[in-house]
């Protein structure tokens, strides 16, 4: 044992031999390694006494550190640290900070946000995201729409107008866009004589002793279409009925067919059967007014304000 | 009183303290060259004036709330990041290279844990003394004269230390408004962390832990170790000279010439140990290379000191390689950068060094982007007529404000429409967006694949950059 002893000088040991022979070598750590670990303890319990730590009876030990927020009725609340309470500091900061360019909004006309260009800036990211979140889904994310069923915001086809005021209005009230069903007024050969008179208008390739009997009936008070859509056929929007002349089109999917047959066909299925689809919903209830500014803007900078 | 507690081993082990003594020589002042022009560099920088319209006039400015770093008559932007990518990599290289050529000479003279301990230890010097005195002084009870000595040096380090953080936040901030501030507590709560972190760092690293940081915490000591190659030089004791056929041997009656010590068989080394006194990682230099040693070369010049006052021919401990002194008749030590890797090393660092010099000096400005809009790619408007849109993102880099005038080349007059922006005018370091349209007629446009939206600042048509974008139309495969 005094001889081990002797030896363990050179290789120091722990002193303890297990198994008879089986030693542990020491090596001792460096000291600032072991103040290192004493640091971290002092820091996990400073971090129990300031955050949520311990379960506790049902709850749990909230720790020192609180977090005050506003909620979504407007009610003022103080709770121990955790992230949805984060979650709404975040979310009250965030909207104190868009509050200045919100108050510009509703201070401001659409001329001046539209040549501000700091304005512009602002229009272009929140208007994106407001979009996004309300918008998108039916008229797509780029407001290219969907024919037959969502308006393209895009061109400079406006069903109800397209100036700032307009388009404020229909964000605001939400429009429903209604033609009655043909079918059983007109007999199939009438419909046809219209529809090949619609696409006559618009240069689409059709007969034309047929167009000529559309024209008649169109202005006749038999099938009484010039009494919505106007006698020069260029709609009225007053009461959002479409242009017939243009080469844009929204519920007739003429440019999706690839034959003057298809375009023609495409038109006769909407006078036949009418729609009671154009239904636009109200934001005015669910968008402040200065977000439906934000929008109207933006939606006007798509590309087809007026 | 228990028994047999002294021989236990201690669980944990304790710092051997290092009491190094100060020398002269060659290394000793190339090295305090380096820290004078380092500190130089370092403290005096954030207060070197520059006049400018936009900022405060101080020549460097890292300005975090205006995202752009100030240097000189060149601000630098996130959207330059390759330039801090550039810079690390030819930093990296340039370590690489040297470490090749002159092993760990970065350790020795440049790091910056070396200049503050280094300037930490002169500090202790005048306050306690010389290494003597010190070790008196730690060996001593605490009594009057060691709480004064001691706790003063500790003030001295925490002063210096806290210059040090300071210095570093005055590179984020107007620095004579930040030690205003600092003091009537006016500062950012960054300024306050920043200068508390960095005090605190320092005091511990350079004063308190010292070489431990080289030894246990440093990662960059430890993997240029395995960059050393038998040509790379670094600070060797020459073992067959210092020991001869019997060993090293203090300088006694009898044995003092030179002449007198071969005849008996001794080495050149006299051990009087000044080598390991001057170590500032307390290593012995005389047990071979080794991990700890920083190649500071002080033990050289100890070394020589002594050869000197001896009369016996300098170099017993140098620079040299592993391969020269392996050899039967070692020539005179030499950078041998005749080597495929230091020459690789050596054509990257020219190479990436000239392409960021290169691409500081030409860059323009301002940065522009043109995007088209993709929802959707073309729009048909009521006459029939095509529309395109483009969204143009300008970043203005210069120093000032400038406008910016749009036009387009390739399309007929009038097809091209800004909305709102006919010309936008940038903030320097801001963006600005502008959304144009172009309206082609059907056959216009079947026949237009691409055309050029030109860029120009106002007043200066030498900067007009252009950009080649597509244009979309139905029935056209893409």
């Amino acid at each position: 044992m005094s001889e081990q002893k002797l030896q363990s000088q050179t290789v120091q040991t722990t002193g303890h031999a297990w198994d008879g022979d089986l030693q542990e070598y020491n090596n001792p750590l460096p000291v600032w390694w072991v103040y290192t670990f004493y640091v971290t303890v002092a820091f996990a319990i400073i971090y129990w006494i300031i955050y949520p730590s311990w379960p506790f009876g049902k709850g749990w030990i909230g720790g020192l550190s609180s977090i005050t927020y506003v909620n979504s009725d407007g009610e003022t609340k103080t709770h121990s640290w955790n992230t949805r309470a984060l979650l709404m500091e975040k979310l009250n900061k965030a909207d104190a900070e868009q509050k200045p360019y919100f108050d510009k909004v509703a201070s401001m006309s659409y001329e001046q946000i539209a040549k501000d260009p700091d304005m512009n800036g602002f229009i272009l990211s929140a208007g994106k995201a407001l979009f996004s979140d309300n918008c998108a889904p039916c008229h797509q994310q780029g407001g290219q729409g969907k024919i037959g069923f969502f308006p393209n915001l895009t061109d400079d086809d406006w069903l109800y107008g397209g100036t700032y005021a307009k388009i404020n209005e229909t964000i605001t009230n939400g429009r429903h866009g209604y033609m009655p069903t043909f079918s059983e007024v007109l007999s199939p050969e009438q419909i046809d004589d219209l529809a090949n008179y619609v696409a006559s208008l618009s240069g689409i390739g059709h007969d034309a002793a047929k167009a000529a009997a559309g024209n008649t009936l169109f202005h006749s008070d038999t099938a009484a279409c010039y009494y919505c859509h106007g006698a020069d056929a260029k709609g009225r929007q007053v009461i959002g009925s479409a242009n017939l002349t243009d080469k844009v089109w929204l519920w007739a999917d003429v440019p999706g067919a690839d034959t003057a047959e298809g375009k023609v066909a495409a038109i006769r299925t909407v006078i036949s059967n009418g729609l009671n689809k154009g239904v636009m919903p109200t934001w005015g209830g669910r968008l402040s007014a200065e977000q439906i500014k934000v929008l109207t803007v933006y939606v006007h900078e798509l590309g087809g304000g007026q | 009183m228990q028994t047999g507690l002294e021989e236990q081993v201690a669980l944990y082990q304790k710092r051997i303290p290092i009491f190094t003594r100060s020398v002269k020589g060659r290394f000793r002042r190339f090295k305090t060259s380096v820290l004078v022009f380092a500190y130089a560099m370092f403290f005096l920088l954030p207060w070197l004036p520059w006049a400018r319209s936009d900022a405060p006039s101080q020549a460097v400015l890292f300005d975090l709330p205006g995202r752009r770093f100030l240097i000189f008559g060149l601000t630098v932007y996130p959207q330059d990041v390759l330039w801090l990518a550039l810079l690390l990599f030819i930093a990296a290289i340039l370590l690489f290279f040297v470490t090749g050529l002159v092993g760990r000479a970065f350790c020795g003279y440049f790091c910056f844990q070396t200049l503050w301990t280094d300037f930490f230890i002169w500090i202790e010097q005048k306050i306690q003394g010389e290494r003597p005195a010190r070790i008196r002084l730690y060996r001593q009870p605490w009594d009057r004269e060691k709480v004064l000595k001691v706790g003063g040096t500790h003030f001295a380090w925490l002063l210096a230390s806290f210059w040090t953080g300071m210095t570093f936040a005055a590179y984020f901030a107007y620095a004579p408004q930040l030690v205003v501030d600092f003091v009537t507590g006016q500062a950012a709560a960054a300024a306050y962390i920043t200068a508390g972190v960095l005090t605190v760092s320092t005091y511990a690293a350079a004063g308190l832990m010292r070489e431990q940081i080289c030894t246990y915490v440093c990662p960059y000591g430890r993997f240029q170790s395995v960059m050393y190659e038998a040509d790379t030089l670094a600070v060797h004791y020459d073992a067959r000279r210092g020991e001869g056929a019997h060993g090293r041997a203090s300088a006694r009656a009898g044995q003092r010439a030179l002449a007198e010590r071969h005849e008996k068989g001794l080495g050149d080394c006299v051990d009087c140990g000044l080598c390991v006194q001057v170590c500032p990682t307390g290593i012995d230099i005389r047990d071979g290379l080794q991990y700890k040693c920083i190649s500071c070369g002080l033990c050289i010049d100890a070394c020589n000191t002594i050869m000197d006052s001896f009369g016996y021919p300098r170099g017993l401990i140098r620079y040299d390689s592993e391969k020269n002194l392996a050899a039967a008749v070692p020539a005179k030590p030499r950078v041998e950068w005749k080597r495929l890797k230091t020459i690789g090393y050596g054509v990257a660092l020219i190479l990436m060094t000239s392409f960021l010099v290169y691409s500081v000096s030409t860059r323009g400005s301002y940065d522009r982007t043109v995007n088209q809009i993709r929802l959707p790619l073309y729009v048909v408007l009521s006459n029939g007529d095509i529309r395109n849109r483009y969204q143009i993102h300008i970043t203005n880099k210069a120093g000032q404000e400038q406008t910016y005038v749009i036009s387009a080349r390739g399309v007929p007059a009038g097809a091209l429409d800004l909305g709102s922006f006919q010309e936008i005018t940038v903030k320097p370091g801001h963006s600005g967006t502008v959304l144009a349209s172009v309206r082609l007629s059907p056959e216009l446009a079947a026949r237009t694949k691409h055309f050029e939206l030109i860029i120009t600042p106002r007043g200066k048509p030498a900067e007009a950059r252009s950009e080649t974008v597509r244009f979309d139309s139905p029935g056209r495969p893409t």
